[in-house]
């Protein structure tokens, strides 16, 4: 096991540049997710860990050796791949020991390894199967057994979880956790899916076109986005942006969303923001849990207003309200008991104690 | 009114329900034809050669059907059989097929394999330059190609001309080049995760290639190497050129030049001849069918 440390890393494809020189620490034992969209460069910063891709510029070290020039197969890593790539004319247990075996572990060893693996995945019944004749879930525990037997210093991941059906993702989500919790092995996780991020990091790493938005934890990433492109990333649905300015009147600050829609800055945010140039073209930017149905109880912070649904999608636990703000489609998310239904009125509240200004030119959260 | 109005919105019944399976009936009608016109076509020549290959010479000559054995012999069988040189011809064959498979898979597994994957400068090129020197007929290789070896054997005293062993350098010209680049097209199919795995755990390139790629694309393997044992058993211009001495002769070529004798044929023993020549790339071919079956259509669909 080991920390993995990338300096200044830079992949340049002829002259494109896939990944722009990013900084990053993974400590022993942690379990690092990248995410961020389509060609954000986070499959290929997990290649050029995995030594599957060389790199153009910078220091990746592996243990604290430095390993730009090491073959993947000295780098004592494990990776999983989205397409499971398990041997199609090796059994189960062959699939699990091809790396032991090219090693020359004694076979008692291995035996044992790859029983200890197939208990751990569940997976001891189907040992002596080749891998057509397992389920997409069977293949993945499979694959993921593959890199367990080797006992590797770091866990790769590169979308594991992509080709499985929405339920199934979810029960590997969590025997993922439960391996990791168990092996204790560090492990960078790439993945699309802000949900499946926010479930298994330590530490969550946002990448955007090549390079790193954010990194932080779950909730740090959640509550706290330096970006428009974080804070629009992490979150299902998305946070809302609504075009604003800020006004002073009487000491007091307002964001003033249209003419005749403008809420009182609460004090938990007013010392925050008291420095943002007064008129400048700003984002609000909330969260849809923070736009509820108003209830009638007068809370700090909380401001009520009237609107007209667009659409309404009942959740079952909740409804999803969307309503048109100053051109913008703004997403809510209400009781069902609420009585939202597609065009009729319904009189909600935002919760500004979680609100976040933007500023809309750099995308920066102020 | 109403009831117009309800039999226009009806469904006019023009189309008759039920034609899938009377389409099927007609596709598989004319599959059936088209298939026994291409079986009679190509059964033909066989079941001629078997029947004048059960004749004797007499028989063949005499104005009788042709289509019908009146008085069937095995002299033919057992005269060639008998024949040291009939039996010569088979062993130079089998030996040159079998050492040029051996050849041509030794060395077009391992240029397919750099060639679909090690991205080398110019790999690409060399890949379609590979397929290229296949197009070029042997009719047109024939005479350069002696004049090598004739010049070889100038320089170096080692004579290659008028030795069945000449083949085994000529022959891989055809087949390494058409093996390659079938095994490129398999090779290339594998999915690059699988060798990229194979290196995380630790495998060279070359134990990638014997424990991963070799048994992976094996039906395409089996469909390359039946096509250089079929190039090899059947080529008759090469060995036509380049061996002239009875002793060295392979079986194509034996056949017509030790049955042909100036003007005459001797009919039993070619068609004879022939047939037992085409009975082993029938057997490989037997047992390897479904292997060759699947290779061939291999790669047609994602799997």
């Amino acid at each position: 096991m080991a920390e993995v440390s990338l300096r200044k890393v830079v992949k340049r494809y002829d002259d494109v540049e896939a990944v722009r020189g990013i900084d990053l620490d993974i400590a022993d034992h942690e379990f690092v997710v990248l995410v961020g969209p389509s060609g954000c460069g986070k499959s290929t910063t997990l290649r050029m860990i995995a030594g599957l891709e060389d790199i153009t510029d910078g220091d990746i070290s592996i243990g604290g050796d430095v390993v730009n020039d090491v073959p993947p197969k000295d780098r004592d890593i494990a990776m999983v791949f989205q397409n499971y790539a398990l041997y199609p004319h090796m059994t189960v247990a062959e699939n699990m020991s091809f790396g032991l075996r090219l090693k020359h572990y004694p076979k008692a060893e291995i035996k044992s390894r790859v029983a200890e693996a197939a208990r751990m995945l569940d997976i001891t019944d189907l040992i002596d199967r080749k891998p057509k004749q397992l389920s997409g879930g069977q293949r993945q525990r499979v694959a993921m057994g593959r890199a367990i037997v080797r006992n590797p210093k770091v866990f790769l991941f590169d979308e594991p979880l992509s080709n499985l059906d929405a339920k199934l993702r979810v029960q590997m989500r969590i025997e993922i956790k439960k391996v990791h919790q168990k092996v204790h092995t560090t492990t960078v996780y790439v993945t699309h899916d802000q949900v499946e991020a926010m479930t298994l990091a330590d530490r969550v790493v946002v990448m955007n076109k090549g390079k790193i938005e954010q990194i932080g934890t779950p909730n740090e990433l959640y509550h706290n986005p330096a970006t428009r492109f974080v804070a629009g990333f992490i979150g299902s649905p998305a946070m809302n942006f609504v075009p604003c300015r800020l006004e002073e009147a009487g000491g007091k600050l307002n964001v003033r969303l249209t003419d005749r829609l403008s809420f009182a800055m609460p004090p938990s945010r007013a010392s925050r923001y008291q420095n943002v140039p007064k008129g400048e073209k700003l984002l609000l930017g909330i969260r849809p849990e923070h736009l509820t149905e108003a209830n009638g109880h007068a809370a700090p912070g909380v401001e009520t207003f009237e609107s007209v649904l667009d659409v309404t999608e009942p959740m079952g636990m909740e409804t999803l309200v969307y309503f048109t703000l100053e051109g913008t489609q703004v997403c809510g998310r209400v009781n069902p008991s609420a009585g939202a239904r597609d065009g009729a009125p319904l009189r909600l509240a935002v919760d500004l104690n979680n609100m976040h200004l933007l500023n809309e030119g750099t995308g920066a959260v102020l | 009114m109403s009831t117009l109005a309800i039999d226009k919105a009806g469904p006019t019944r023009k189309v008759k329900y039920g034609s899938m399976k009377r389409d099927r009936t007609w596709a598989l009608r004319w599959s059936y034809f088209f298939l026994t016109l291409f079986a009679v076509f190509s059964l033909v020549p066989p079941i001629y050669m078997l029947i004048t290959s059960l004749k004797s010479s007499a028989e063949i000559s005499a104005a009788t059907n042709p289509w019908w054995v009146f008085h069937p012999t095995l002299s033919n069988y057992i005269e060639l059989l008998s024949s040291n040189q009939f039996l010569r011809f088979f062993w130079n064959s089998a030996w040159v097929a079998i050492i040029v498979v051996t050849i041509t898979m030794l060395i077009s597994i391992p240029a397919a394999f750099a060639l679909s994957r090690m991205k080398f400068w110019g790999s690409a090129t060399l890949a379609t330059g590979v397929f290229l020197t296949y197009l070029i007929p042997d009719s047109l290789l024939f005479l350069p190609l002696f004049k090598m070896f004739a010049k070889f054997g100038d320089w170096t005293g080692i004579e290659l001309i008028n030795h069945w062993y000449v083949l085994l350098f000529v022959y891989p010209t055809l087949t390494v080049p058409f093996c390659t680049w079938i095994m490129i097209g398999y090779f290339a199919s594998i999915p690059k995760e699988l060798d990229e795995a194979a290196l995380i755990d630790g495998a060279s390139w070359f134990q990638t290639l014997t424990r991963i790629f070799i048994p992976v694309a094996l039906p395409g393997l089996i469909a390359a190497t039946i096509f250089a044992f079929t190039v090899s058993w059947a080529q008759f211009l090469y060995p036509l050129v380049f061996t002239t001495s009875t002793d060295q002769l392979v079986l194509p070529v034996g056949i017509t030049t030790t049955l042909i004798k100036g003007d005459v044929f001797n009919w039993g023993q070619i068609m004879t001849g022939a047939l037992l020549g085409a009975a082993p790339p029938l057997v490989i071919y037997a047992f390897l069918m479904d292997y060759y079956i699947a290779g061939l259509t291999a790669g047609a669909t994602k799997g």
